[in-house]
């Protein structure tokens, strides 16, 4: 035991003699999280639209005035001609064009039908989706008040109520999923390319000569992750109810148990990484390929899984940060207690005792 | 001249030594290209929906009719309390709620208005607010069908304002033709920023950097070495992953490929200039992977792969001024997808190459041939 302490004694001081590393493992969870916060949103705003208005009545004008008063749109000006539409969209910063049809006005007031057409620059697919939806919106809130001006017929009226996140912010999203990332990046690729460095550079067999058993190696490698991993976790939980004002809904106590179970799972999966890599560099670009993007874009991170093709919801069975996220948002921002979250918990339970074991039975004592 | 190439050929030979080298650099990434390029939509298509009907009239079930037909609803189940509606909201088990209540019709009738209340997890805000955009559309719609049933004749005389739209560019909202070029760029870059910035400060951790430093090789001469095999793999797996995409998912190239290129070869500059910088201020492969990773997925973030970088706050689209990835990536989509011409990209293109001119200098500067 009192070896133990030393080898971890020697690891910690390992870490903290690299102060650049360590200011990096320290400053990345804060920057990533204000990034998230502020700059990661798909909320719209400030979305460039042009109008080319051929009818320039008080109706169009309107209309044009109310889409532009949202937070959502910015006026971009005015078209001339229909030709100026292919030349404005190519130059790629007027994301949708609203064309009133000639005597716009006059249909409406005479006719009483009149059409609005919008056309929107759709080689970003999502955002022109959620452009068109916008607008949409906005429009039929206008004609309805034009209505309602007029005594108003029948007329269902939807009452929405945003649960859990009733300001609808996107840190809520966010925060849950950029604990995952950090706390799995930070955990296995450090715990992998540790590893691989002391094989790279040959001292690992030193260690392998040593008293030590090899499970004792291990762990000596990696408790100093475990602590430095957690004050990053607390780190973020602190900053988002701080800064982006997220609450912790559930038990505290069960939401720092349930980290130090991911992080566990990363840590195990790093280990088992280094046992398939030689170099820093595969150990890195193994944790990068398999844990980066897969992290951000199959987790439910950033795009809801249910909408993805079933093969990839197949796949994002076996990415742990989905199953943290879960359970980071049921316990954080919905505050259900274990009764809820066993399920993923119990997977990530499954995920780690599997990557350890099969590093145990990869782990070689002796080098090549 | 000489001296470049034979460190050129050691570089790619030791490149190429690596046996997972090859798979690592162009099999992985095409894999990751094309079951990745899947997962980025927002494509609504199966909004769970637990509906908590009180009324339990003709209207109301017709309405949730109405959810039913719609392709982005999926009818989960239905209830008869709040609560238990509540329940499955929490437990993940429904996105929204939609609960009509008692009296509904009753009340549509005699006072020409009814309220139903929607219920939604807006723990993902995006996903919410479409969700609920999508709701108000059929209640909306549903709403039209029974004026017209119930009023006949009179509807002429209710103003109605068609809105018809067009997706310019991309009509069926294929959100992957839009995202293959993003994740593209996401691997280029990986393969340009970190393999070089890896590679200098490996040869300085393993001591061989001194070797190379007691010979007669320029500094200059050295960082072209390093510079040119990865460049090349680089520019190989841009080739590689359009193919790709042509062949799988028919990327449309609808601007000119050799703009594309140009302005690909300058980006990789760039990309690679930082990562040599920042291999030339670390001292271990630890660090300086570490900072990579900081300003790669800083990068990735910022660039508007996944979001609209107009809506980003001004701070961050200042920040993104010197994000190499937003430039590359508004550019590559612009000339695939859009067609845009060398008239169109001037500024990103000029941009970039003072960019890629100021790192490879501050990384010949910084690399000092004594240790």
């Amino acid at each position: 035991m009192k070896r133990f302490r030393g080898f971890v004694i020697k690891e910690f001081i390992h870490i903290i003699r690299d102060f650049r590393t360590l200011l990096i493992l320290f400053a990345l969870p804060a920057v990533q999280l204000l990034i998230f916060g502020y700059v990661v949103t798909n909320e719209l705003k400030d979305i460039r639209i042009a109008v080319f208005d051929q009818s320039r009545d008080r109706f169009s004008r309107d209309i044009t005035n109310k889409i532009m008063a949202s937070d959502y749109f910015i006026f971009d000006g005015y078209l001339e001609s229909s030709h100026d539409i292919e030349a404005r969209f190519k130059e790629g910063m007027v994301k949708q064009i609203i064309v009133f049809e000639p005597d716009f006005g006059h249909r409406l007031m005479r006719e009483k039908k009149a059409d609005i057409q919008l056309l929107a620059d759709a080689s970003d697919a999502n955002t022109a989706n959620l452009v068109v939806n916008y607008t949409t919106a906005i429009i039929q809130d206008y004609i309805l008040g034009l209505h309602t001006d007029a005594g108003g017929p029948l007329r269902i009226q939807p009452e929405v109520r945003m649960m859990y996140n009733e300001s609808m912010k996107g840190a809520f999203m966010f925060v849950p999923g950029v604990m995952a990332l950090i706390l799995m990046i930070v955990s296995a690729l450090m715990t992998s390319i540790t590893i691989t460095r002391e094989k790279e550079m040959g001292t690992m067999e030193t260690l392998l000569v040593s008293p030590l058993r090899p499970l004792q190696i291990i762990l000596g490698k990696v408790t100093p992750y475990v602590v430095l991993s957690f004050i990053n976790a607390v780190t973020i939980v602190v900053m988002g109810y701080f800064v982006f004002g997220l609450p912790v809904q559930g038990s505290l106590a069960l939401l720092l148990i349930e980290c130090l179970l991911f992080i566990s799972v990363a840590l195990a999966l790093g280990i088992f990484i280094s046992t398939m890599a030689e170099t820093q560099q595969m150990a890195m670009f193994y944790s990068m390929i398999m844990l980066l993007l897969p992290t951000i874009l199959l987790s439910g991170f950033i795009f809801p899984v249910e909408n993805m093709p079933v093969i990839l919801q197949w796949l994002s069975y076996i990415v742990p940060a989905k199953y943290f996220i879960i359970i980071v948002k049921s316990v954080m921002l919905k505050g259900t207690g274990m009764a809820f979250v066993w399920k993923e918990t119990l997977v990530l339970l499954v995920m780690m005792i599997f990557f350890i074991a099969n590093s145990v039975r990869r782990f070689k004592i002796r080098l090549a | 001249m000489r001296t470049v190439l034979y460190i050129l050929q050691k570089e790619f030979i030791q490149v190429f030594r690596n046996r997972f080298m090859l798979p690592i650099i162009f099999v992985v990434p095409i894999v990751q290209l094309v079951v990745l390029v899947f997962a980025a939509t927002l494509e609504m298509k199966n909004i769970e929906v637990v509906v908590v009907d009180k009324d339990l009239s003709d209207v109301s079930r017709r309405m949730v009719g109405a959810f039913e037909a719609s392709p982005f609803f999926k009818i989960k189940d239905f209830t008869f309390s709040i609560e238990e509606g509540e329940d499955k909201l929490r437990a993940n088990d429904a996105d929204i709620v939609l609960h009509i209540p008692r009296g509904f019709e009753q009340s549509l009738n005699r006072e020409n208005q009814a309220r139903v209340q929607i219920l939604a997890d807006a723990v993902n805000a995006t996903v919410a607010g479409l969700s609920n955009a999508y709701a108000t559309a059929v209640i909306m719609d549903f709403n039209e069908r029974i004026l017209v049933e119930r009023l006949g004749p009179v509807t002429g005389q209710i103003q109605q304002v068609r809105v018809l739209y067009s997706f310019w560019y991309n009509p069926d909202l294929n959100y992957k033709i839009f995202m293959l070029p993003g994740i593209l760029v996401i691997l280029v870059t990986m393969i340009g920023m970190i393999l070089t910035g890896l590679n200098l400060v490996r040869e300085k951790e393993l001591g061989t950097a001194e070797q190379i430093n007691v010979t007669p090789i320029r500094k200059y001469q050295f960082i072209i070495g390093k510079l040119v095999p990865f460049w090349i793999i680089a520019l190989l797996e841009l080739s590689f992953g359009l193919f790709v995409g042509r062949i799988l998912f028919n990327l449309p190239i609808t601007g000119s490929l050799a703009l594309l290129f140009l302005f690909a070869s300058v980006y990789l500059l760039v990309a690679m200039g930082i990562g040599l910088f920042l291999s030339a201020v670390s001292s271990s492969q630890i660090q300086v992977m570490f900072l990579i990773f900081f300003f790669f997925i800083t990068f990735i973030l910022m660039s508007g792969i996944f979001t609209p970088a107009e809506s980003m706050p001004d701070w961050a689209i200042k920040v993104n001024t010197i994000n190499p990835l937003a430039y590359f990536m508004r550019v590559i989509r612009m000339i695939l997808l859009k067609g845009s011409g060398f008239s169109d990209i001037t500024r990103e293109f000029y941009a970039l190459g003072t960019y890629a001119i100021i790192m490879l200098i501050l990384a010949t500067w910084r690399y000092r041939k004594a240790v």
